[in-house]
């Protein structure tokens, strides 16, 4: 009788090739990094260049500036809540305006072109303009913002609302689903996919509008520090300072990944079993 | 129809807005003053150099992304092993926000074209990096096999099997990647202060000479929606062979 083949790995996945596993992703997933930091550390090694500072010196730069309480406070926790302000206003008022123009088509093909056209203006253009109408206080960085940010979640809105199944909306509605229930129940989630996709988006423009504003008339802010510490040459505290908003960038991706997982575990579950 | 109404109805609002007086005139002008300074613009020379300049960024940086894009998607993404070890890296890396380095490359390259590039590079190199990933991770593994065992080698497997896969992928990361890049270039004109309409702009602002201020505004979204409808065409063009263009076409 033949000696059975022996299947290494996967098909006997006893414990030992199980660790092995996840320490295999771990090293992929922390190789490269470790690597590039190294190579930062070596090439710059007793280095006198200004702008390419070790990672050491940005390191010890990032904890005394930006851990510093009165930082924490004056800059980045006021920062970090007008980003937070801007964005949530801009989806509630993409959400609920978008609805109301998904659901009206006379409206739609009205303001459709209009639309695209804001759309379509780069929102930091947008800065001076409001700079001119609101002054440079607290209310016009919000208004940046939002300016900036309610485009995407407004006009996914719009399109998820529109594209709502026919069939569906005429079978609650023959259930006398209507009002309130029925965009809770129906047309909610039938856009929220495209809703999240818009909220995305938002939240990136968002990101890159609250640093642009404090750039140009500010005197807090993390985007004012940032733009200070390069005037100042102060080239540790700018990288550190880059490094921040790189953080909070990947923090704020990561994030809404768990908040859109939570939202449409539905869909991706169904578009799973569709497409096994 | 109903569009061009709905245009109208901006048009006539803002005047009407203007016209009360809602809001100090030195600071929102009447659409009518807008749209004549407009066309006043449209006769300096100073306004098509500007436009020249912010044209030639944007069609550099665009470049610039999608050549580097494609290139370094493309190796990582036919090997396995790569994929994988950048994997972690490229997350971090994608979200950073492209204005956080203005700072860092206005210190290397000074208040120059070349700082304005490398932001303008950066977010719209990621899209379409992202999109070849994917377009060239997407290739059939039974078109792979049949393509193989009729002796197809790398090379023509590449040109006949990879490329049609992923062409769709990466048309819809130019597409993306042409709106951004614009976005930047004029971000970094009016944040570094490089040539072009973002600078005019930040002039018009301090001016202040609200008038030229709007006209630029509109001249900018103008310029979005031409690169909008340019990128369509392209894409229909290029991708005329494609079952979701041929479709629209009968449609």
């Amino acid at each position: 009788m033949p000696a059975a083949p022996v299947h290494p790995g996967p098909v006997h996945p006893g414990p030992v090739p199980a660790v092995r596993r996840a320490l295999a992703s771990l090293g992929y997933a922390v190789g490269l990094p470790v690597l590039l930091v190294v190579a930062w550390a070596l090439a710059t090694r007793g280095t006198t260049n200004l702008y390419y500072p070790p990672p050491s010196r940005v390191l010890t730069a990032f904890v005394s500036t930006w851990l510093a309480p009165d930082t924490l406070v004056r800059d980045v926790l006021p920062s970090l809540g007008r980003f937070a302000v801007g964005v949530l206003l801009s989806i509630v008022i993409g959400v609920v305006v978008g609805t109301a123009i998904g659901a009206t088509p006379w409206l739609r093909a009205l303001l459709e072109p209009m639309l695209e056209f804001f759309r379509a203006i780069p929102p930091v253009v947008l800065v001076p303009v409001l700079m001119l109408l609101l002054g440079i206080d607290d209310t016009m960085k919000l208004a940046v913002i939002v300016s900036g940010s309610v485009w995407p979640v407004l006009l996914n809105t719009i399109e998820g609302v529109r594209g709502t199944d026919p069939v569906l909306v005429d079978t609650s509605r023959s259930y006398r689903v209507r009002g309130l229930l029925a965009y809770r129940y129906v047309v909610l989630p039938a856009a929220s996919p495209q809703i999240m996709a818009g909220v995305r988006l938002a939240l990136s423009i968002g990101l890159i509008l609250m640093v642009i504003s404090e750039m140009f008339a500010s005197s807090s802010g993390l985007g004012y520090q940032i733009v200070y510490f390069q005037r100042q040459y102060m080239v540790a505290e700018m990288w550190s300072g880059i490094l921040l908003l790189g953080l909070v960038g990947v923090a704020v991706a990561a994030v809404f990944q768990l908040v859109e997982r939570r939202v449409l575990h539905w869909y991706h579950g169904s578009r799973e079993v569709a497409r096994a | 129809m109903l569009g061009t109404l709905g245009v109208a109805g901006f048009a006539l609002t803002w005047e009407l807005v203007a016209w009360a007086e809602v809001v100090n005139p030195a600071y929102l002008p009447r659409f009518s003053t807008t749209a004549a300074r407009l066309v006043t613009e449209l006769g300096e020379p100073r306004f098509w150099s500007a436009l020249g300049d912010t044209v030639v960024t944007w069609a550099l940086g665009l470049l610039i992304a999608v050549a580097a894009a494609v290139v370094a998607g493309a190796v990582i993404g036919l090997v396995p092993f790569l994929r994988r070890a950048t994997h972690s890296t490229v997350e971090f890396l994608r979200p950073i926000p492209s204005v956080a380095i203005i700072p860092l490359a206005v210190l290397v390259a000074g208040l120059s074209r070349e700082a304005a590039l490398v932001i303008v590079v950066y977010a719209p190199f990621w899209q379409v990096f992202i999109q070849v990933l994917y377009g060239v991770g997407d290739v059939d593994t039974v078109a792979d096999d049949t393509a193989r065992s009729f002796g197809l080698g790398r090379l023509q497997r590449l040109r006949h099997v990879v490329l049609p896969t992923a062409l769709p992928y990466v048309i819809t990361g130019f597409r993306l990647a042409a709106s951004i890049a614009l976005v930047l270039t004029i971000t970094a004109e009016l944040v570094i202060g490089n040539p072009g309409i973002g600078r005019q702009i930040d002039v018009y602002r301090s001016a202040p000479d609200a008038p030229g201020l709007y006209a630029l505004v509109l001249v900018t979204g103008l310029l979005g929606l031409l690169v909008n409808l340019v990128t369509r065409l392209v894409e229909r063009r290029v991708l005329h062979w494609h079952p979701s263009v041929r479709r629209e076409g009968v449609a």
